[in-house]
């Protein structure tokens, strides 16, 4: 079997109390305490004024962790195929549009309907990008980061064309946060290649795997690990730290179904 | 158009639609929807009953046709069970239990009741989730959950996880269900047709909702072909990057789908006898849809849209369609568009209305979306690739 191998371009992050790459080092690196604060998501500038009225939260992280990622890499985000990776989509939307229903009066807002698709985010990428390339949009519950890194990593092998990774998750509202309680939102970004850019690049090799799950030793970001599905990336982001600080090469075991799990190697591109 | 492939040929040959007025729930629409039969009815394996939701009822009613469950089995036991995947579409999921679990909200708390089982029918993962292990299965899986184009961009990404080796096959396809939020939303976008759809009529007036559980066995060519073999020979996907909820009126991104198809499987145009068109039956998609495929293909190729028969089956609509060109290429027939009485001629493309016989040797399906998401398929028979 080919080896399933590509390079880190560029990574986002975007959670609670993160704001970014530069800050989740900081955190991985000892320096700094992962900050006890909600995720802040940052404005949207990049859509027009008409649709930034109508996007949510969720689509709003969804869009900020991308192009955090697409400026880390100083790519153009209009050229880039995308794979969305959700376990959820937007649950807030979902929530109005079913109490609508249960309501005596079912008049969905049509703002709502168009954006109850699971791909709205990259429907609202497009719009803000022009990016024209495939984008996907995948999600396998609590694996979702694992099924979209395994999607996007294949495809920017199978396609050779570079594949922009945005995983993210965003609590529900009550009800439906009672029976699906998602900590807090969390977007990661990673912008994979097929041919490294430049020496010392993170090489990531993906294998399947029945291997237990890494857990993280920092415990309010292993908390976060279990909390968001989204954050389930967060063993694979310490590795690429470490490279990145000590040139150390890694390889973790991430979540992915109750019965496959998803090992990445991690190494400098020679 | 009911179940089984006997049963779905027979409805294309006589130009049957399996549309009716809308009887589904307590929906109070002056609609038609493509229901199908004997959903309620059907059981799920006792193992897997917290998975009990419409969707993946329909989901085991499709997987119980054509001898498809011992086919996966058999995969299975060939390959072994984890090289075989499951990546699966659906738009909706399992929604329809949400929605009545909302008008059973406790008074005081606002809980939905304790019976709600948010991963097994909530989640869109749910149908993958439960076919795998119906059909007992280790491979990766995932759904594809981008609206219309769901279940053909699934074949791509099966394709992909082939062709890169980290599975031998994989079950591809969709499942989609009737629902309030799809009922209700396409009323509100005043996209629902008062009658039966008629895509590409001249006085089309928007769309009629169906449901359909469609399942396909991906696996690399080995051997010698049966003539008569279908083999997934192209793939093509694209954004339009340009509105939510209505296509680019020229169809440029329709057409970059269709270009990425034909150029993967090596086939130019005129080499493809019959086209399986998304045809909505939506004014506006299916003028953007025409123009896109006559700026490729001209105005010679056969084509047409299978909803006037199936209804809009949204996140299956690529899976059934597939299975539809299977049989077109197969049975060497050119299926037509029941509800459609005249052809749009502004549209301008050789559509077929009543079915005809055609040798056929290549068939290209498209299937577009909500969010701007465009995925073509290009489908052959054996005889048609061999060296």
């Amino acid at each position: 079997m080919p080896a399933l191998t590509a390079y880190v371009r560029g990574v986002g992050v975007i959670g609670p109390g993160i704001s970014d790459w530069f800050a989740l080092q900081a955190v991985f690196a000892g320096h700094a305490a992962l900050a006890s604060a909600p995720t802040a998501i940052p404005p949207l500038a990049v859509l027009p004024a008409a649709e930034r009225r109508r996007v949510g939260n969720v689509i709003k992280l969804a869009l900020a962790t991308g192009l955090q990622t697409v400026a880390a890499a100083a790519a153009d985000a209009s050229s880039l195929a995308t794979v969305f990776a959700s376990s959820g989509g937007d649950g807030a939307n979902c929530h109005a549009i079913c109490e609508t229903l249960a309501s005596d009066d079912r008049l969905i807002s049509p703002t709502r309907f168009h954006n109850s698709v699971n791909n709205a985010a990259s429907g609202y990428w497009g719009i803000a990008t022009g990016a024209q390339a495939p984008s996907s949009i995948i999600c396998a519950y609590d694996g979702s980061f694992a099924a979209g890194l395994l999607e996007a990593l294949v495809q920017a092998i199978s396609e050779q064309r570079p594949v922009l990774l945005i995983a993210h998750d965003a609590p529900y509202p009550e009800p439906l946060r009672a029976v699906r309680p998602i900590a807090d939102a969390f977007g990661v970004g990673l912008l994979l290649t097929a041919q490294a850019s430049a020496a010392g690049q993170a090489q990531i090799t993906l294998a399947l795997t029945d291997e237990t799950v890494n857990s993280l030793a920092n415990a309010p970001l292993e908390a976060l690990r279990q909390g968001i599905p989204a954050a389930r990336s967060l063993p694979l982001l310490a590795c690429l730290a470490r490279l990145q600080r000590h040139a150390e090469t890694g390889r973790v075991v991430l979540d992915y179904l109750d019965d496959v799990r998803l090992a990445v190697s991690v190494k400098a591109a020679p | 158009m009911g179940s089984g492939l006997d049963a779905l040929r027979e409805a294309l040959r006589a130009n049957h639609s399996g549309l009716r007025p809308c009887q589904f729930a307590d929906a109070r629409l002056s609609t038609w929807t493509g229901e199908v039969a004997k959903v309620d009815a059907t059981a799920l394996p006792a193992a897997l009953t917290r998975y009990a939701c419409r969707n993946n009822r329909l989901a085991r009613l499709g997987l119980m046709q054509d001898g498809f469950e011992q086919a996966a089995r058999d995969a299975a036991a060939r390959f072994g069970a984890r090289r075989v995947g499951v990546i699966l579409g659906t738009s909706t999921a399992g929604i329809f239990e949400t929605e009545l679990a909302y008008r059973q909200r406790e008074p005081a708390s606002g809980a939905l009741p304790a019976a709600f089982d948010y991963r097994g029918g909530h989640n869109v993962f749910s149908v993958a989730d439960f076919v795998r292990r119906a059909l007992g299965l280790g491979g990766p899986a995932a759904v594809v959950s981008s609206a219309c184009s769901s279940s053909a961009k699934v074949f791509a990404s099966a394709a992909r996880l082939i062709d890169s080796g980290v599975i031998d096959a994989a079950v591809v396809g969709g499942v989609d269900s009737l629902c309030l939020t799809t009922l209700y939303g396409f009323n509100s976008l005043e996209l629902l047709s008062a009658e039966a759809c008629r895509p590409f009529d001249s006085e089309r007036d928007g769309i009629s909702i169906g449901e359909a559980a469609a399942f396909a066995l991906l696996e690399r060519p080995a051997g010698a072909l049966p003539a008569d073999a279908v083999l997934l020979t192209g793939y093509g996907e694209s954004s339009d990057a340009h509105h939510m909820s209505s296509p680019h009126p020229d169809g440029h991104g329709a057409r970059l789908a269709m270009a990425a198809a034909l150029q993967r499987a090596g086939l130019s145009p005129a080499e493809i006898g019959y086209i399986n068109l998304h045809g909505t039956a939506t004014p506006s998609n299916d003028a953007a849809e025409g123009n896109a495929v006559r700026a490729l293909f001209g105005s010679r190729t056969p084509a047409s849209s299978t909803k006037g028969a199936s209804g809009h089956t949204l996140g299956a609509a690529g899976g059934l369609e597939a299975v539809i060109c299977a049989i077109a290429l197969q049975d060497g027939l050119l299926p037509g568009s029941p509800g459609t009485r005249h052809a749009d001629p502004a549209i301008g493309l050789d559509y077929v209305i009543a079915p005809r016989s055609a040798a056929l040797r290549h068939v290209l399906s498209n299937s577009f979306g909500f969010g701007g998401t465009n995925a073509s398929l290009v489908f052959s028979r054996g005889d048609a690739c061999r060296p």
